[in-house]
C-alpha cells in the first residue's frame, strides 16, 4: 500500500473531526472522499500532508510512519503534492515563479532546468502563454491548473486534491477535471475530496463516504454511488441529486 | 472596448452633455469657495491688531536670508541622520517582527525579548531615550564609547525600530494562513516560507504605513540636538536668540516641508498603487 491511514483520530477543541478512521490507498489508485461539509474530508487530507497533527492512530507513506514526531515533516511533504480549493497561488509571483519555487528552493534544481520543465507542463495544459502573468490575471480554472502543475513538478508519490473544483464556475470545472483524468491515465496516485459525484464515479477506483469523521461506506463507485447500503449514504446522495449535482 | 466606430445614440449624447455641464459647475463652485475662504483667512490674519508685530518678528526677509545658511547646514545633519536611521530602524524592525513570529519552545527567550523590546520602546518617550543613550552611556566611562551623533542616532533607531516592528508584524499576520499551507505543502521549510512567500507579501502590504513612519522619523531626528549636535531646529533657535526674531523657525519649517514633500508623494503613490492592485485581484 502506498498510503495507509490507521485508526486516525483528530480533535479540534471538543469536536471530534476524525474518529478512528482507517483507509488504504494502493499505488496508481484514485480514491474519492465524499460526504457533507464538516464530515472530515479536508481535515483528513491536511493530516496526511502533516499540516494538522493527528491526536491518535498513524499514517504510513510507502511503509514509513510519517506521523512519528521524529520524522521531518518538510521531507515528507516533498513526497506529497497538494492542491487546495482556493488555489492558493502566490499572488506576488508570476505563474512561472510559482511553479519553479519548490524545484529550485527545495529540490535544488538549476533555475534553467526548472523553467524548462515548468514550460513543458504549461504547454501540456495549454497555459504556456500565461507563464509571465500574475495569478490575478488568470481565470479560476487557469489558476487551479497552474496550482496542479505547481504540485506536479515536484514529482510527488501522492497527490491530494481538496475540493479543487468547488470554487469554480460550472463552465470552468471541465478543464480542471480533464486534467485530473489525464493524470489518472498516467498512473498518478490521488486522494480527492469532491462534491462532483459524476466525476467521482468516472475517475475513482474507490469511493469513500465519510460521515461524522468515520468511514461509513467505501467501495467501487458503482456500488457506493449506485447501490449504497447505508441509509445515511442514500440520504446524502438524494440531497445531492436534489441539488442537481449528480 | 471594441466599439471604435460606434456613434453614441441621442440619449447617450444628452447624458454626456449633462455630465460635462455638471463637471464644469463643480469646478467653478470649488474655485469660488476656495477664493472666499482664502480671502477671509488673509483678511482675518492681516487685519488683526497685532499683525504688524507678528509680520516683523516671524516673516522678516532680511533675517530669513541671514539665518538661511546656518539652518541649511543644520538640515544637512538631519538628512544624514535620517538616511542612516531610517535604513537601520527598518532593518531592526523587520528582524524583531520575524523574531516575534517564531514558534517553538526553543525560541521562547528570543520571542520574550522581542516582545519586551517593542513594549518598552514604544512606551518610553523618545526624548528620554535620547538622554539615556547620549548622557547615560558615556557616563559609564567605557573605552571606545562612540560620539554623541552615534548615540543619539542609536536612540532613534531603537525607538523607531520598535514602532516599525509592529507595522511589519501586522503585515506578516495579514498574510492568509492558506498561503503558508500552500508553501509548506510544497516542502518549503518555515524559513523558506517566510523568505519567499510571507515577507514579500507582508512588506508590500505595509509599505504605506512604513513610509509614513519614515516621514515622522524625519521630524524626530532633530531631537538629537537635545544632546548637543546642531540640527536645523537648533540652528534656527540659535539664530532666533541672536536677533530676538522668530523668522529662522519659519525658514526651518519651510525647509522641513520641502524635505518631506518627496517622501510624502512617494507614500501616496505607493498607497494608491497598493489599493489598485488589491482591486485588480479576484
Amino acid at each position: 500500500m502506498l498510503l495507509e491511514i490507521k485508526a486516525v483520530r483528530k480533535v479540534f477543541g471538543t469536536g471530534v473531526v476524525l474518529d478512528d478512521l482507517s483507509l488504504d490507498v494502493g499505488e496508481h489508485q484514485v480514491v474519492a472522499l465524499i460526504g457533507a461539509s464538516g464530515s472530515g474530508k479536508s481535515t483528513l487530507l491536511r493530516c496526511v500532508n502533516l499540516l494538522e497533527q493527528i491526536d491518535d492512530g498513524a499514517i504510513h507513506l510507502d511503509g514509513e510512519d510519517i506521523t512519528d514526531p521524529r520524522v521531518d515533516p518538510d521531507k515528507v511533504r516533498q513526497r506529497i503534492g497538494m492542491v487546495f480549493q482556493s488555489y492558493n497561488l502566490f499572488p506576488h509571483m508570476s505563474v512561472l515563479d510559482n511553479i519553479t519555487l519548490a524545484p529550485t528552493r527545495v529540490h535544488n534544481k538549476a533555475l534553467s532546468i526548472a523553467k524548462d520543465q515548468a514550460m513543458e507542463w504549461l504547454n501540456r495544459v495549454g497555459l504556456a502563454d500565461k507563464s509571465l502573468s500574475y495569478p490575478d490575471r488568470l481565470s479560476g480554472g487557469q489558476q487551479q491548473r497552474v496550482a496542479i502543475v505547481r504540485a506536479l513538478v515536484n514529482s510527488p508519490r501522492l497527490l491530494l486534491l481538496d475540493e479543487v473544483t468547488s470554487a469554480l464556475d460550472p463552465e470552468l470545472v471541465g478543464e480542471v477535471l480533464t486534467m485530473i483524468r489525464e493524470l489518472k491515465g498516467e498512473g498518478m496516485t490521488m486522494v480527492l475530496a469532491t462534491h462532483e459525484m459524476g466525476f467521482a464515479r468516472q475517475v475513482a477506483d474507490k469511493v469513500v463516504f465519510l460521515d461524522g469523521g468515520r468511514v461509513l461506506e467505501s467501495g467501487p463507485p458503482e456500488q457506493v454511488l449506485g447501490e449504497p447500503k447505508e441509509p445515511r449514504t442514500r440520504q446524502f446522495l438524494a440531497r445531492i441529486i436534489e441539488a442537481g449535482r449528480l | 472596448m471594441t466599439g471604435g466606430l460606434h456613434t453614441p445614440s441621442t440619449v447617450q449624447k444628452e447624458r454626456i452633455a449633462y455630465r460635462r455641464g455638471k463637471a464644469i459647475r463643480s469646478v467653478l463652485l470649488a474655485a469660488g469657495s476656495t477664493a472666499v475662504v482664502g480671502v477671509l483667512l488673509i483678511v482675518a490674519v492681516t487685519g488683526s491688531p497685532g499683525w504688524d508685530r507678528v509680520k516683523g518678528s516671524f516673516f522678516s526677509w532680511e533675517i530669513a536670508k541671514e539665518s538661511f545658511p546656518a539652518v541649511l547646514e543644520g538640515l544637512w545633519l538631519n538628512i544624514r541622520l535620517l538616511v542612516v536611521c531610517a535604513v537601520l530602524a527598518l532593518a531592526l524592525g523587520l528582524f524583531t517582527a520575524v523574531l516575534r513570529t517564531l514558534r517553538g519552545p526553543v525560541f521562547f527567550p528570543v520571542r520574550a525579548m522581542a516582545t519586551f523590546y517593542t513594549y518598552a520602546f514604544r512606551g518610553v518617550p523618545l526624548i528620554i531615550v535620547i538622554y539615556l543613550f547620549a548622557f547615560g552611556i558615556p557616563g559609564l566611562r567605557l573605552q571606545g564609547t562612540p560620539g554623541v551623533y552615534v548615540l543619539g542616532g542609536a536612540a532613534l533607531i531603537v525607538t523607531y525600530g520598535a514602532y516599525l516592528a509592529e507595522v511589519f508584524r501586522a503585515g506578516i499576520e495579514s498574510v492568509h494562513p492558506s498561503q503558508l499551507a500552500a508553501a509548506r505543502s510544497l516542502g518549503l521549510t518555515y524559513r523558506q516560507t517566510m523568505r519567499h512567500v510571507v515577507l514579500p507579501q507582508a512588506v508590500r502590504r505595509v509599505a504605506p504605513p512604513l513610509l509614513n513612519d519614515t516621514v515622522a522619523l524625519q521630524k524626530d531626528v532633530g531631537l538629537v540636538s537635545l544632546a548637543g549636535p546642531i540640527d536645523a531646529v537648533r540652528a534656527a533657535q540659535i539664530a532666533t536668540a541672536e536677533n530676538f526674531n522668530y523668522t529662522p523657525y519659519i525658514v526651518a519649517a519651510v525647509l522641513f516641508v520641502l524635505l518631506a514633500l518627496p517622501l510624502i508623494a512617494v507614500t501616496d503613490w505607493v498607497t494608491l498603487r497598493a489599493a489598485r492592485r488589491q482591486n485588480a485581484g479576484s
